[in-house]
């Protein structure tokens, strides 16, 4: 073998070793890579105990309820198969509206109730001009079946009740 | 081209070719940044979601993807170097490094700005999207560090550019980190199933602006090399006709 191809195998296999290595390794870190975890993941009692963590999901449309006269309020998170309910009392950012994505900083009370002290708006990658977005609604409220607002029209369907949440004996 | 090729890693070669290059791409380069700019800020329409704010995605994007494409042009010049030997290579690797850095610290620091009042934070730990951008950062002033460490410039080409290499993992995880893992960022828009799903009016200003971005990185680096070439052989000949020919 050449020098210059005894080389180009020691780079290659650094390469592939240095890629290898490093899969295996987040692999292996896989859940602790998770920045939130979901709400069935909640329901199903995967979340860690003893700790604060973060869940994310859509805001459900319609249940946003605010305590007068305070910061208090509490709302539900949905992942479209299960609910959450979570209260926080403070400042929220820009994004934040029924139907947007949040992730909530927290613990999980004895009660089921989710009680955060950090409210993230998570946005999502579609970029519109407002005059479109109307538009958009405009359509959609003359066809209801319009499949583009898929976070309305599914969340609105969970609203008969979410099925096939498992629910958490823990 | 096999010819043109080992001419152009002929260091007096380059040094001439480069200076015919760097207009044609700067100028393209900045025309494209101005119509982007102007365009970005003053015909894009606002977003439905996030008003005005989202204007600054015309200077976060094309940087996010230039930290990257620095970062892949100095770990592949790297690697070239070490299989080949070739000097120019090195050098190209050596010069792609603090432009590499600034355009991820712009990358940082604008979704920074933008996070505060979109997401609501500055800055989250564990998200594996704003860390992974962080870690090239790092690695970025590794090399660098690296670099300036050792004295003998071909000891240091050739322990820097396993460093660039080694590194080089971390790019993809970038790119692909909001698809494997739960983030606070959001998905791409541009690169995706179904075509980029933006409003034309904020798409063409976005695309002029990465193009323009792209260029005038290639105008910067070729700069960058040429100064790098003329230091690293300063003792040779060629060099020093030119000096005392006062051309450049």
């Amino acid at each position: 073998m050449k020098p210059r191809q005894q080389r180009m195998l020691a780079v290659g296999l650094v390469v592939v070793g240095v890629a290898i290595a490093t899969g295996l390794t987040l692999q292996a870190m896989k859940d602790s890579m998770m920045f939130f975890v979901s709400v069935t993941e909640v329901a199903e009692g995967k979340y860690p105990d003893n700790r604060n963590f973060r869940v994310g999901g859509l805001v459900k449309d319609g249940s946003v309820t605010r305590e007068e006269g305070s910061l208090e309020m509490n709302f539900l998170v949905t992942d479209l198969r299960c609910d959450l309910a979570v209260s926080y009392s403070g400042v929220l950012p820009d994004l934040f509206r029924e139907g947007q994505g949040v992730v909530a900083h927290g613990r999980l009370r004895e009660d089921g109730v989710f009680a955060a002290d950090e409210i993230l708006a998570k946005h999502d990658e579609n970029y519109m001009a407002p005059e479109v977005a109307d538009s958009l609604a405009e359509a959609e409220a003359d066809a209801a079946a319009a499949k583009a607002d898929h976070v309305r029209e599914k969340t609105a369907g969970l609203q008969e009740g979410p099925t096939g949440c498992p629910s958490n004996d823990s | 081209m096999w010819k043109f090729i080992h001419q152009l890693a002929s260091p007096p070669h380059f040094y001439r070719i480069a200076q015919i290059l760097i207009p044609w791409l700067a100028v393209p380069g900045l025309l494209l940044i101005g119509y982007g700019t102007y365009a970005g800020l003053f015909l894009a329409p606002m977003d439905y979601q996030q008003g005005d704010a989202f204007r600054i995605i015309y200077v976060h994007v094309p940087s996010a993807y230039l930290s990257m494409l620095a970062y892949m042009t100095m770990a592949v010049s790297a690697g070239i170097g070490l299989i080949w030997r070739i000097k120019l290579s090195h050098a190209v690797a050596a010069a792609a490094a603090p432009l590499g850095a600034w355009f991820t610290f712009l990358a940082l620091a604008t979704g920074s700005i933008w996070g505060k009042p979109m997401w609501g934070t500055w800055w989250e730990w564990g998200d594996p999207r704003l860390t992974s951008e962080l870690i090239m950062l790092f690695l970025y002033f590794g090399y660098m560090a690296l670099r300036g460490a050792i004295d003998d410039t071909s000891k240091a080409d050739r322990a820097s550019a396993v460093l660039a290499l080694v590194g080089a993992v971390n790019v993809p995880i970038i790119h692909f980190s909001v698809e494997w893992w739960s983030s606070l960022h959001q998905g791409p828009t541009l690169i995706k199933e179904g075509g980029p799903a933006m409003d034309p009016g904020m798409l063409y200003p976005l695309l002029a602006m990465i193009l323009g971005f792209t260029l005038v990185f290639g105008a910067l680096l070729l700069r960058r090399v040429r100064a790098e070439v003329l230091f690293r052989e300063r003792r040779t000949r060629w060099v020093k006709d030119l000096v005392l020919s006062g051309g450049n």
